[in-house]
């Protein structure tokens, strides 16, 4: 396996093969065949799918017809829908930004040599692999808030107890804390895999003009870390929009509907409510918003690469 | 002295950064060996004493554990399987043809939420009769499956050098025969790779089951997920069925953790 976060990228270079040998390459197409048809029939036609059933009013058991843009405007002014916007961006900002600090943190201490290393990493990364239900679960039973352990714990601190996901304001921070504890692994994978392909020299050298570890860590390590952490901070991003197993388990959206986020919204939308067409033009929008800012993500990691 | 607190910061480092992770399945076996009573004890008992069984038996014997179990099994070998059988050839076409724009689709159906997919198939797959059955969960979890597989094998691909495969269509060998059994045998730690990661993004998957299932066809994250729903006090079996989810995964991670942090690290992958 070429472990390095670099052949992530390899498939978006641009094609530097000459007419002759792509005429060559040609024939490889009926290698693609299968997973073409694959692609085509269970991704391919549900998009367009969706786009043309985003233009109806679509009951389940109750009919269909054609309505325009109708949904969509609805959409638009529908206030649960938008606040449900607004939480998925909040839930993301902080889904994003904690483990990324904690994850370049947890690679930085990870890449050091110490005792019992490849242990710990391996128990590091166990949250990412675990299944997310089960360990919702457990999450749940340990918010509650008479008999939960983590009130517990916080009293053996003398911290007052939370409601955790019982109180409409404390429920997203909470909820942002399991995300932060599932993903974590990821981001710490990502930068160690782009610290291992750091270059010596610019260290030594900057130890011999007597640079501080911080002072080096800053100018010298970041910088050249930055390409790791753009795919790193891309995939958080993208994976916090569509953060639903641990939402749905642990709150299904409330306390009433706060922490309703887009997908939560959708899911009811379509499979508790069976407005199909209306769930189909909350699907446009959301994918249009997720493609919109991994695009922004991808362009400044392009401007970050020149 | 100097040195030793640094050691000792670092230590502590480390134990910061590795006991949220362990306590949280630490204390998930503690509530699955624990009875209900020691179980909603404040302030909480944390080691069983004496440990009981009793959870573990009641989740087979109230719910039909091993049926789920069983449906878990064949979706996620089956998706996995299916997903190697298309999704290998895949990524050797793609390497081979330097395909960027089918890699792009493959990054397209990474970043689409799992959901929108599920409107129409929800549909499709009731105009066709499928409901009620496993087909239409197989068919949905290679929309993870084949992804991974395909990307994974994109990078391994292009990491090989072409040379063996060249000399051997030199020799008149057909490009089937080439990856038959040139390309295909150089590929087997790729291989390993995805299909461990395809095999534990679908055995994680919740969403394409909770909306495709029925009471026979529920996989293990479902039902896991019905029983919060329906004895929401009975702490004891909840956390034993939890444990027994997300065991077989934790284990394979522990067994197969060198692969996994490669495939993890190249890819980015994951499913859902």
């Amino acid at each position: 396996m070429s472990g390095n976060a670099a052949t992530h990228s390899a498939p978006l270079a641009p094609a530097v093969a000459t007419p002759r040998r792509r005429n060559y390459a040609r024939r490889y197409w009926m290698f693609v065949v299968p997973a073409g048809v694959v692609v085509i029939s269970v991704i391919l036609f549900p998009w367009l799918f969706t786009l043309f059933m985003s233009t109806h009013e679509w009951k389940i058991g109750g009919g269909h017809h054609f309505v325009g843009l109708d949904n969509y405007k609805k959409l638009f002014t529908d206030e649960r829908f938008l606040w449900s916007m607004v939480r998925t961006l909040y839930f993301t900002a902080l889904a994003v930004i904690g483990p990324m600090v904690l994850g370049v943190a947890a690679a930085l201490v990870f890449n050091r040599n110490f005792p019992l290393r490849g242990l710990a990493r391996t128990i590091f990364i166990l949250p990412m692999m675990a299944t997310p239900v089960a360990v919702a679960l457990v999450w749940t039973m340990m918010f509650h808030p008479q008999l939960g352990v983590l009130n517990w714990l916080l009293s053996q601190f003398g911290i007052p107890p939370s409601m955790w996901v019982y109180d409409a304001k404390t429920v997203i921070p909470t909820l942002v804390m399991v995300e932060i504890w599932h993903w974590t692994p990821l981001v710490m994978l990502i930068t160690l895999g782009g610290l291992a392909s750091l270059p010596q020299d610019p260290y030594e050298a900057a130890k011999i003009d007597g640079a501080s570890p911080l002072q080096s860590f800053w100018h010298i390590t970041l910088p050249l870390l930055a390409p790791f952490l753009v795919v790193a901070l891309i995939i958080r991003t993208i994976d916090a929009l569509k953060a639903f197993d641990t939402i749905y388990v642990i709150t299904q959206g409330g306390p009433g509907t706060s922490s309703e986020t887009i997908n939560i919204f959708l899911y009811l939308q379509g499979f508790a409510y069976y407005n199909m067409g209306y769930a189909s033009a909350v699907v446009v929008v959301f994918f249009t918003m997720i493609v919109g800012l991994a695009s922004l993500l991808l362009w400044t990691r392009k401007r970050v690469k020149a | 002295m100097k040195r030793f607190l640094e050691k000792l910061g670092f230590g502590v480092a480390v134990l910061f950064l590795v006991s949220p992770a362990i306590m949280v399945f630490l204390w998930m076996l503690s509530l699955s060996l624990k009875n209900e009573l020691d179980n909603t004890a404040f302030p909480p008992i944390f080691i069983p004493n004496p440990p009981v069984w009793d959870n573990f038996i009641s989740v087979f014997q109230n719910n039909n554990f091993l049926l789920y179990t069983w449906n878990s099994i064949v979706v996620s070998f089956t998706a996995t399987g299916l997903a190697i059988l298309i999704g290998v050839p895949a990524g050797y076409g793609i390497a081979k043809m330097q395909a960027n724009k089918a890699a792009m689709l493959i990054l397209i159906a990474r970043i689409t939420p799992g959901l929108s997919y599920l409107i129409p198939l929800f549909l499709l797959f009731q105009w066709l009769g499928l409901t009620g059955t496993l087909t239409p969960i197989v068919i949905t979890h290679l929309v993870i499956t084949v992804p991974i597989v395909v990307w994974v094998m994109i990078g391994f691909f292009e990491g090989l050098p072409g040379e063996l495969e060249e000399a051997a269509l030199v020799d008149g060998a057909t490009i089937w025969q080439a990856f038959r059994h040139v390309a295909f045998p150089l590929a087997m730690p790729g291989i390993t790779v995805a299909t461990i990661l395809s095999f534990i993004f679908s055995w994680n998957n919740f969403i394409f089951a909770m909306v495709l299932a029925g009471r026979e066809t529920r996989t293990l994250p479902v039902a896991v997920n019905n029983m919060l729903t329906f004895e929401q006090i009975s702490w004891g079996p909840l956390a034993a069925a939890a444990l027994m989810v997300t065991l077989p995964v934790l284990l394979l991670t522990l067994a197969a953790q060198k692969q996994i942090i490669a495939g993890l690290t190249a890819g980015g992958v994951k499913g859902g």
